[in-house]
Order: C-alpha cells, then sequence, then structure tokens
C-alpha cells in the first residue's frame, strides 16, 4: 500500500494525489488526515485531485466521509482539479458528492478557504 | 490488437491493475476521454463488488473488432454466494456492504451494454460493453 503524503502550508493542510489509489490506501489517507487536522491544529485542508484519472463510488465517499469528519475537527476541506471527463462520469454514476466544497484549482480552493474562514471569523 | 486476456481480482491491488489495463485498452481502440473514464469507472466499481461480496473473482477484457465501431468488452465473474435478488440488486441504493448502493445501478449507467447473471449459490457473472462513437 502507497501512503499519500500530506503537506502544512501555514494553518492548511495539501494532500495532492499522485497514485492510482486503492482502497487500502483510501482508508490510511482518512485517518492520516483526521490525525494531523488534529496535531496541527489546521482550519483548512485541500485535496488535490488534478492527476486522479478516475473517481468511483469509494473514492468519492471517502472524499464526502473526509469533508465532514474534518468538519466536525473545525477545519473546512475543499476539493480541487477534478478532471471534466471526471466529473461528468461522478454524475452518470448518482454521486454528488453532496457537502464537499469544490474549486478548480489550488489557487481558488485556498481563496475559498480564506473566504469561509473570514465569513465566519 | 491482442485477444482476450483475464485478470485475477484477488487483492486491492489488483483492482488498480484491472483499471489500468482497462485504461490501456480503451484508449487503443479510440475511445473518446469521457468514455474512457466511464468504462474504468465501471470497472473498478465491478472488480470491487467481486472483491467485497466474493472474496475475490477475475476479469475477461475482450477488445470487440469487425464490426462498425470497435468496443470493449468486459466480464466479471466469481463463484461468491450471488444475489437472490437481482433486480433489488440493481436498484440504486440498495446495498448489502454498507456502501452507496451505486456499484451496479451506477455502472449500467456508464457502460452501453449491461447483462448480470446470478443465483444463489452459483456466483455472479456481469457483463460490460463500451462502443467508440
Amino acid at each position: 500500500m502507497e501512503r499519500v503524503p500530506i503537506l502544512k502550508l501555514g494553518d492548511i493542510l495539501i494532500v495532492s494525489i499522485q497514485i492510482d489509489l486503492d482502497d487500502q490506501s483510501v482508508l490510511a489517507l482518512q485517518e492520516d488526515l483526521a490525525d494531523m487536522v488534529v496535531s496541527s491544529g489546521a482550519r483548512g485542508v485541500i485535496i488535490d485531485i488534478t492527476a486522479v484519472e478516475i473517481v468511483d463510488s469509494f473514492i468519492g465517499r471517502m472524499l464526502s466521509t473526509i469533508a465532514a469528519m474534518t468538519r466536525m475537527l473545525d477545519a473546512e476541506t475543499v476539493v480541487v482539479g477534478m478532471r471534466p471527463a471526471v466529473a461528468i462520469t461522478l454524475v452518470e454514476l448518482g454521486l454528488s458528492l453532496g457537502g464537499v466544497r469544490t474549486a478548480l484549482n489550488l489557487e481558488k480552493g485556498v481563496a475559498m478557504l480564506e473566504h469561509v474562514r473570514g465569513a465566519a471569523g | 490488437m491482442s485477444g482476450p486476456q483475464e485478470l485475477p481480482i484477488v487483492t486491492n491491488g489488483d483492482v488498480v491493475l484491472v483499471r489500468q489495463q482497462v485504461r490501456s485498452l480503451a484508449a487503443e481502440i479510440g475511445l473518446s476521454l469521457v468514455e474512457q473514464t466511464k468504462i474504468v469507472t465501471a470497472a473498478s466499481e465491478l472488480a470491487r463488488n467481486a472483491l467485497v461480496h466474493a472474496g475475490g473473482g477475475r476479469v475477461l477484457i475482450q477488445v470487440l473488432e469487425g464490426g462498425r465501431r470497435p468496443g470493449l468488452r468486459l466480464v466479471f465473474s466469481d463463484e461468491g454466494p450471488g444475489i437472490p435478488d437481482v433486480d433489488q440488486a440493481l436498484t440504486e441504493g440498495w446495498s448489502t456492504a454498507g456502501g452507496l448502493g451505486l456499484g451496479l445501478s451506477g455502472s449500467r449507467r456508464l457502460v452501453d451494454e449491461f447483462d448480470l447473471v446470478s443465483a444463489p449459490g452459483e456466483g455472479t457473472r456481469v457483463t460490460v460493453t463500451k462502443w467508440a462513437r
């Protein structure tokens, strides 16, 4: 199983998925992120899926779970970089990723987190 | 082009290998990027189904040539417990493994042809086909 690295930039955690995710790596990422949100006190998480060629129901559920989980730990999650073909496929599969914030790219994702925090703070 | 090939589905890593092989053949026969993504996503769902519900299985991957358009056919089979009520299993939101229940119903929407044969104690065979446009 490969582990997805988690980077910290200020109070944001950045995860860029560059591997072909198997189910074990997906579960490991959820746990690693929960631990790291708490230990680092991060207020935002960005998951970059630019390099992800497919999002099936398992990976889609992971994104929803991470968003819900980090929200409980006082951090917002934004998923960035979804490919158009992935978006089309997800909708047809029946997954709308409810509760998951998305932005087109990393820059917009960071701006979205700042906006969310500005509105909350 | 290559003949039919069979891949085992026994571990999580095998699911990834099935996805990669399907992607590579789908690109080779000229499916568009969206069509490739759909068939690979369906393959991922069905491979995981075989792994989770039947403890493993296999997939036969066939390139269909000679017709008006090329196509890709995937036959997933396992010797698991089988599906007692196929109609129910194809209903969106129906899940026995605690998932979202999108595996079968969702995969069916992602492909051009979908056939499911199963009976209790006799395993499950799902055949899906995607044609190039």
